[in-house]
C-alpha cells in the first residue's frame, strides 16, 4: 500500500508543478464535503447533496490516484463505495455513517497534509476503512464497547483506561521521594493516578514499586520523575502491551502537544468506540505499527473526533495555501484598467512625437519610461490569467502510462496545440472534465493488446488530446483509436436504468446517453471509472462554463469527445487585414496563406460564382466587403486573397491589404449587444479602436451554400 | 477629439426625481440619471455589418465593448450631423452598456412627480411606446423616455430581420 509513497515526485513527469493545484481543489473539496455531510439530515436526505458529497469524493480519488498518492486514493475508494451506495438508495443513511465519513474527510486532511509537506504520512486508518466496508456491506457495525468483540474490547480498553505501568524506584536514599512522585500525580492534571505497591528487594537496597495509570510516553515519565530520583534507578514495564517506541519528543519537533504521545495498542484491534468518548488529549494511537520510526505518535492521532481541535495536534501539518484567490471579476477590471491606461499611454506617446526632444528632454525620457512600465504591467497582468494547455496536458502522461500498466494495455499519448492558451479560470475548470475523458478514452475506449490485434489494430492504443481555436470557441478533443460507442449496448443500458429511448433517437442523441447521472457501460466498477460518475460531471462542468460537449463514435474504430469552450479572454494570434476603412482580424490559424491576385486569375462558374486556382484545386471566393458591406476607399476590388482554412473547408477571402499580425485580446460582443454573424468576437486596437474578429467557419459554411 | 465631460453626480432631492436632459433637433428629452453612466465626445465606432442603420457600431470602452445607437437615426428626427458638439450618453441598465448619440446635453432637472403628465397616445410615432411621460417645466416640454425600453437586446435581435 505504501510503495507509491514517493512516486509523485519521481518519474519522467515533473508532476509536483501540479501538486499545488491538486492540494488546493483537494481542501476545496473536503470542506465542501464537511459541509454538506453536516447537512445531511439522516432522515431526508436529498440525491442532489449525496450526488455533490460523492462527486466530492470522486474527485479527490482522482487527483489522488493520478498523483500517486494511493493513501489518499484507497480511503476515498471506499468512501465513495459506500457513498454511490447511499446516492443508490441501497443504504439509509445513518448517524454512524455521517460520524465515519466526516472522520474520513479528517483523516484524509491529514494524509494530504503529510503530502503537502513531503513527510511520510503515519496516519493508520485501516480501521476506518474496515468500518465503512462494513457499513457498505449493511452489517450492523457495534460501537458500543461491551456488546463488541475481543478486538473492540481490546481498542476500547485501551480507551478507557490509561495504559498500566508499572515503576520500579530505586535503591532508594530518600524514601520521601515516593511522596513527592505521588505528589506530581496529583498536580499535574491529566497525568493519571499512581498506587503504592510492595516493595521489592534489590540487591542495592529496598526498591519502591509503583503502579502508574498515565498515557505519558515512557520518556515523558523519565523526564518527569528525574525530578526527584536519579534516571538510572528508575525503571519502567508496561504492563498490558509491547513496550513503545523511544520517545519521539526530540526527535519528532512537529509533535509539540505534550500530552500526545501515544500508549500502545495492538496493530490491528478493529475500529475505536463511540468516537465521542474518546479522551480529548491525544487519541490512543496504534503507535505500534511502525515501532522503529521515530515520527511515532502525534500525527498518527488518527480517528480524532471531527469538529475538535485534535487534527491541530500534527502541530504545523495541515493544509496550506501558497496562492491567493481572487475572484475573477477583480482581474478583469484590473484588465481593463490596464487596457485604458495603454490606450491613454499611446495617445500620449502620439503627443509627444511632435514635441522637440531638445526642448522637452525630460518629458520624452518619461514618456519612454511610462511606455515601457505600461507594456511590462500589461504583460504581467495579461500573463495572470493566460496560461498554455500544455499545463493540462502535461499531467497525462504519466497518468496514462500509470493507468495503461494498471489496466494491461498500451496507451500512447499524443497531444496537439499545447500552445494554445486558455484563460486560468477556464484552465482550472476543464481540468478536471479532460482527466475525466482521458481515463474514460484508456479505460473504455482502448481495447487490451489482444483484442486490438484480433480487430486488425496495432496493439498499442492512442489517446489524442487537440486544442485549437475555432470560431468563437476553443475545441478541444480527446480522441482515442478505441472500440468506440456500442449504439444497441447503450441503448439496452438506458432501458434498464429506465430512461426513456427509443429506436429511432439518433447517433448524438444515444452518445449523448453517458452523460446521464449513474450511466455506465462498464461491465464492473474499477477504482479508475466505471461508475457512471465521471460523464455526468464532465457535461456539468462544461455546461456551467457556458461549454458544450460532443461525442463522435465509429463502433470498432474509436470515438472522440469534442470539448467547445467559449473564449471569454482569450489571447489569440490575428493576421488584420484592410477593407476599405475597416480594420478586421483573422484568427492566424486558420489562415493557410495569401496571395496577391490578378484579375485575371478569377473565374467565374454558373454567372455568379466565383473561383480561384490555387496549388490545383479550385476554391471559391468570399468577399469581405460585399457581405459586411464595406464603403470601398478607392475603385476595384482589392488585391489580395487569403485562403482560411476551417470545418475541414478552404475558401478564398477578398481583402484590400494585409496590415500585420497581432496578439490580440479577444472580446466578446454579446454582453452588450448581440452575436453578430461573420463575426466571432472583437479587439481593441493599439490606437483604441475596435476591431472585428472574422469567424472563418461561417464564411466557410456560407461558401457552401 | 476625445472630450470626457466626465460622469455627472447622481443623486434625488425630496420626491422628484432627476432627469438628464438632451436635445434631438428641437425636442428636448429626459432620462433617468440614474441610468447615466457617463458622457463622451463622439468618436466614430467601428461599424457592423448588416447593423440596423442607427446602431452605428461598437467602440472601446475601458475594455468593454459598447455599442453605439444614433437616437436622431432612430427617431428620425433631424439630420444626423457629426460635430464637435455630438456627444453620447453612455448609458448602464445594470448588466447592459449602450452608448447614445445625441445633438448636445442640456442640463440635469428635478421632476416632482406632480410635473409629469402621462405620455399621449401617438399612432404616427413609432417608438411611443418608449415615452413615459411629458414633463412641464415653464415653458419647456420634456420628453421623459427609457432607452432601454427602445433598443432591448430582443429588439435589436428583431431587427436584424428587418
Amino acid at each position: 500500500m505504501n510503495e507509491t509513497q514517493s512516486s509523485g515526485r519521481g518519474g519522467a513527469f515533473d508532476l509536483s508543478q501540479f501538486h499545488s493545484v491538486f492540494f488546493e481543489e483537494a481542501g476545496d473539496n473536503l470542506a465542501n464535503m464537511e459541509m454538506l455531510l453536516l447537512s445531511v439530515d439522516n432522515t431526508s436526505a436529498d440525491d442532489e447533496t449525496l450526488n455533490a458529497i460523492f462527486r466530492c469524493a470522486h474527485s479527490i480519488k482522482g487527483g489522488a490516484a493520478t498523483f500517486g498518492f494511493q493513501d489518499v486514493a484507497d480511503l476515498t475508494h471506499v468512501m465513495e463505495t459506500l457513498l454511490d451506495k447511499l446516492r443508490r438508495h441501497e443504504l439509509n443513511v445513518t448517524r454512524l455513517m455521517i460520524d465515519t465519513l466526516l472522520e474520513s474527510g479528517d483523516v484524509l486532511k491529514q494524509l494530504l497534509a503529510c503530502r503537502q509537506q513531503g513527510v511520510r504520512a503515519d496516519v493508520d486508518f485501516a480501521p476506518l476503512v474496515t468500518r465503512i466496508g462494513d457499513l457498505t456491506a449493511g452489517r450492523v457495525v457495534v460501537v458500543d464497547p461491551p456488546a463488541g468483540h475481543a478486538a473492540v474490547q481490546a481498542a476500547s480498553k485501551a480507551l478507557h483506561t490509561e495504559p498500566l505501568i508499572e515503576l520500579e524506584i530505586g535503591p532508594l536514599d530518600n524514601p520521601g521521594a515516593v511522596d513527592a512522585i505521588a505528589e506530581l500525580f496529583t498536580e499535574i492534571p491529566g497525568l493519571g493516578t499512581i498506587e503504592s505497591m510492595a516493595d521489592v528487594d534489590h540487591p542495592d537496597g529496598p526498591c519502591k514499586r509503583l503502579m502508574v495509570r498515565s498515557r505519558s510516553s515512557d520518556g515523558d515519565l523519565f523526564d518527569l520523575l528525574s525530578f526527584h530520583i536519579a534516571r538510572e534507578r528508575i525503571r519502567i514495564a508496561r504492563k498490558d502491551a509491547a513496550p513503545i517506541a523511544p520517545a519521539p519528543v526530540a526527535s519528532a519537533p512537529k509533535v509539540a502537544a505534550p500530552a500526545a504521545p501515544a500508549a500502545a495498542a495492538s496493530d490491528d484491534f478493529g475500529f475505536f468506540g463511540d468516537p465521542v468518548s474518546a479522551p480529548p488529549a491525544a487519541a490512543p494511537v496504534a503507535a505500534s505499527v511502525a515501532p522503529m520510526e521515530p515520527v511515532a505518535a502525534a500525527p498518527a492521532a488518527a480517528p480524532a473526533p471531527m469538529r475538535r481541535e485534535s487534527d491541530r495536534s500534527g502541530g504545523g501539518v495541515n493544509l496550506e495555501s501558497s496562492t491567493i484567490r481572487v475572484p475573477i471579476e477583480k482581474v478583469d477590471q484590473l484588465i481593463n484598467l490596464v487596457g485604458e491606461l495603454v490606450i491613454t499611454q499611446a495617445m500620449l506617446a502620439q503627443n509627444g512625437r511632435d514635441l522637440d526632444p531638445v526642448a522637452h528632454q525630460s518629458m520624452m525620457v518619461g514618456l519612454a519610461d511610462l511606455e515601457r512600465s505600461t507594456r511590462l504591467l500589461q504583460e504581467s497582468v495579461m500573463a495572470i490569467r493566460m496560461i498554455p494547455m500544455a499545463m493540462v496536458f502535461n499531467r497525462f502522461p504519466r497518468m496514462l502510462r500509470d493507468l495503461a500498466s494498471k489496466l494491461g494495455k498500451q496507451v500512447d499519448l499524443l497531444t496537439i496545440g499545447e500552445d494554445t492558451e486558455l484563460d486560468k479560470g477556464l484552465i482550472e475548470k476543464i481540468t478536471d472534465p479532460l482527466t475525466h475523458l482521458v481515463r474514460n478514452a484508456a479505460d473504455h475506449g482502448i481495447e487490451p493488446p489482444a483484442e486490438r490485434l484480433a480487430a486488425g489494430k496495432p496493439a498499442q492504443g492512442t489517446v489524442t488530446l487537440a486544442a485549437s481555436h475555432s470560431g468563437g470557441s476553443i475545441v478541444i478533443e480527446v480522441r482515442d483509436d478505441g472500440r468506440g460507442l456500442n449504439r444497441e449496448k447503450l441503448l439496452k443500458k438506458a432501458i434498464e436504468r429506465g430512461i426513456p429511448v427509443h429506436d429511432q433517437m439518433t447517433d448524438q442523441d444515444v452518445y449523448g446517453l453517458i452523460f446521464e447521472p449513474g450511466f455506465s457501460t462498464a461491465a464492473e466498477v474499477t477504482d479508475i471509472s466505471g461508475r457512471g460518475v465521471g460523464m455526468d460531471v464532465v457535461k456539468r462542468n462544461i455546461v456551467s462554463l457556458g461549454g458544450s460537449v460532443e461525442i463522435d463514435s465509429t463502433l470498432g474504430r474509436g470515438m472522440r469527445v469534442s470539448v467547445r469552450l467559449p473564449l471569454t479572454l482569450a489571447i489569440m494570434d490575428g493576421m488584420s487585414v484592410g477593407v476599405g476603412h475597416e480594420t478586421y482580424i483573422l484568427p492566424l490559424a486558420s489562415v493557410v496563406e495569401s496571395i496577391h491576385l490578378n484579375d485575371e486569375d478569377i473565374k467565374s462558374v454558373g454567372g455568379t460564382g466565383r473561383v480561384v486556382e490555387v496549388r490545383d484545386s479550385f476554391l471559391p471566393i468570399i468577399s469581405v466587403r460585399e457581405l459586411f458591406d464595406v464603403r470601398p476607399e478607392r475603385d476595384g476590388e482589392g488585391g489580395i486573397m487569403i485562403v482560411v482554412e476551417a470545418e475541414g473547408g478552404r475558401i478564398a477571402l477578398l481583402v484590400d491589404e494585409l496590415i500585420g499580425q497581432h496578439q490580440v485580446v479577444v472580446k466578446n460582443l454579446e454582453s452588450n449587444y448581440r452575436k453578430v454573424p461573420g463575426v466571432s468576437g472583437a479587439t481593441i486596437l493599439g490606437d483604441g479602436r475596435v476591431s472585428l474578429i472574422l469567424d472563418v467557419s461561417w464564411f466557410v459554411r456560407r461558401a457552401r451554400h | 477629439m476625445k472630450s470626457d465631460l466626465g460622469a455627472i453626480a447622481t443623486g434625488q432631492r425630496g420626491d422628484a426625481r432627476e432627469y438628464l436632459t438632451f436635445r434631438l433637433n428641437d425636442e428636448e428629452y429626459g432620462i433617468d440619471i440614474l441610468k447615466v453612466q457617463e458622457i463622451r465626445g463622439y468618436e466614430p465606432p467601428t461599424k457592423i455589418a448588416n447593423a440596423p442603420h442607427f446602431l452605428k457600431g461598437v467602440m472601446d470602452l475601458r475594455g468593454v465593448i459598447v455599442p453605439i445607437i444614433d437616437l436622431r437615426l432612430k427617431f428620425n428626427i433631424g439630420s444626423a450631423v457629426y460635430n464637435e458638439f455630438t456627444v453620447v450618453i453612455i448609458l448602464n441598465f445594470g448588466n447592459q452598456v449602450m452608448g447614445a448619440v445625441v445633438d448636445s446635453v442640456s442640463d440635469v432637472l428635478a421632476l416632482p412627480a406632480d410635473q409629469i403628465r402621462p405620455p399621449p397616445h401617438l399612432d404616427s410615432f413609432v417608438d411611443g411606446n418608449c415615452i413615459t411621460g411629458l414633463g412641464a417645466l415653464s415653458d419647456r416640454l420634456i420628453i421623459l423616455i427609457e432607452i432601454e425600453r427602445l433598443l432591448s437586446v430582443s429588439e435589436m435581435a428583431l431587427l436584424e430581420h428587418v
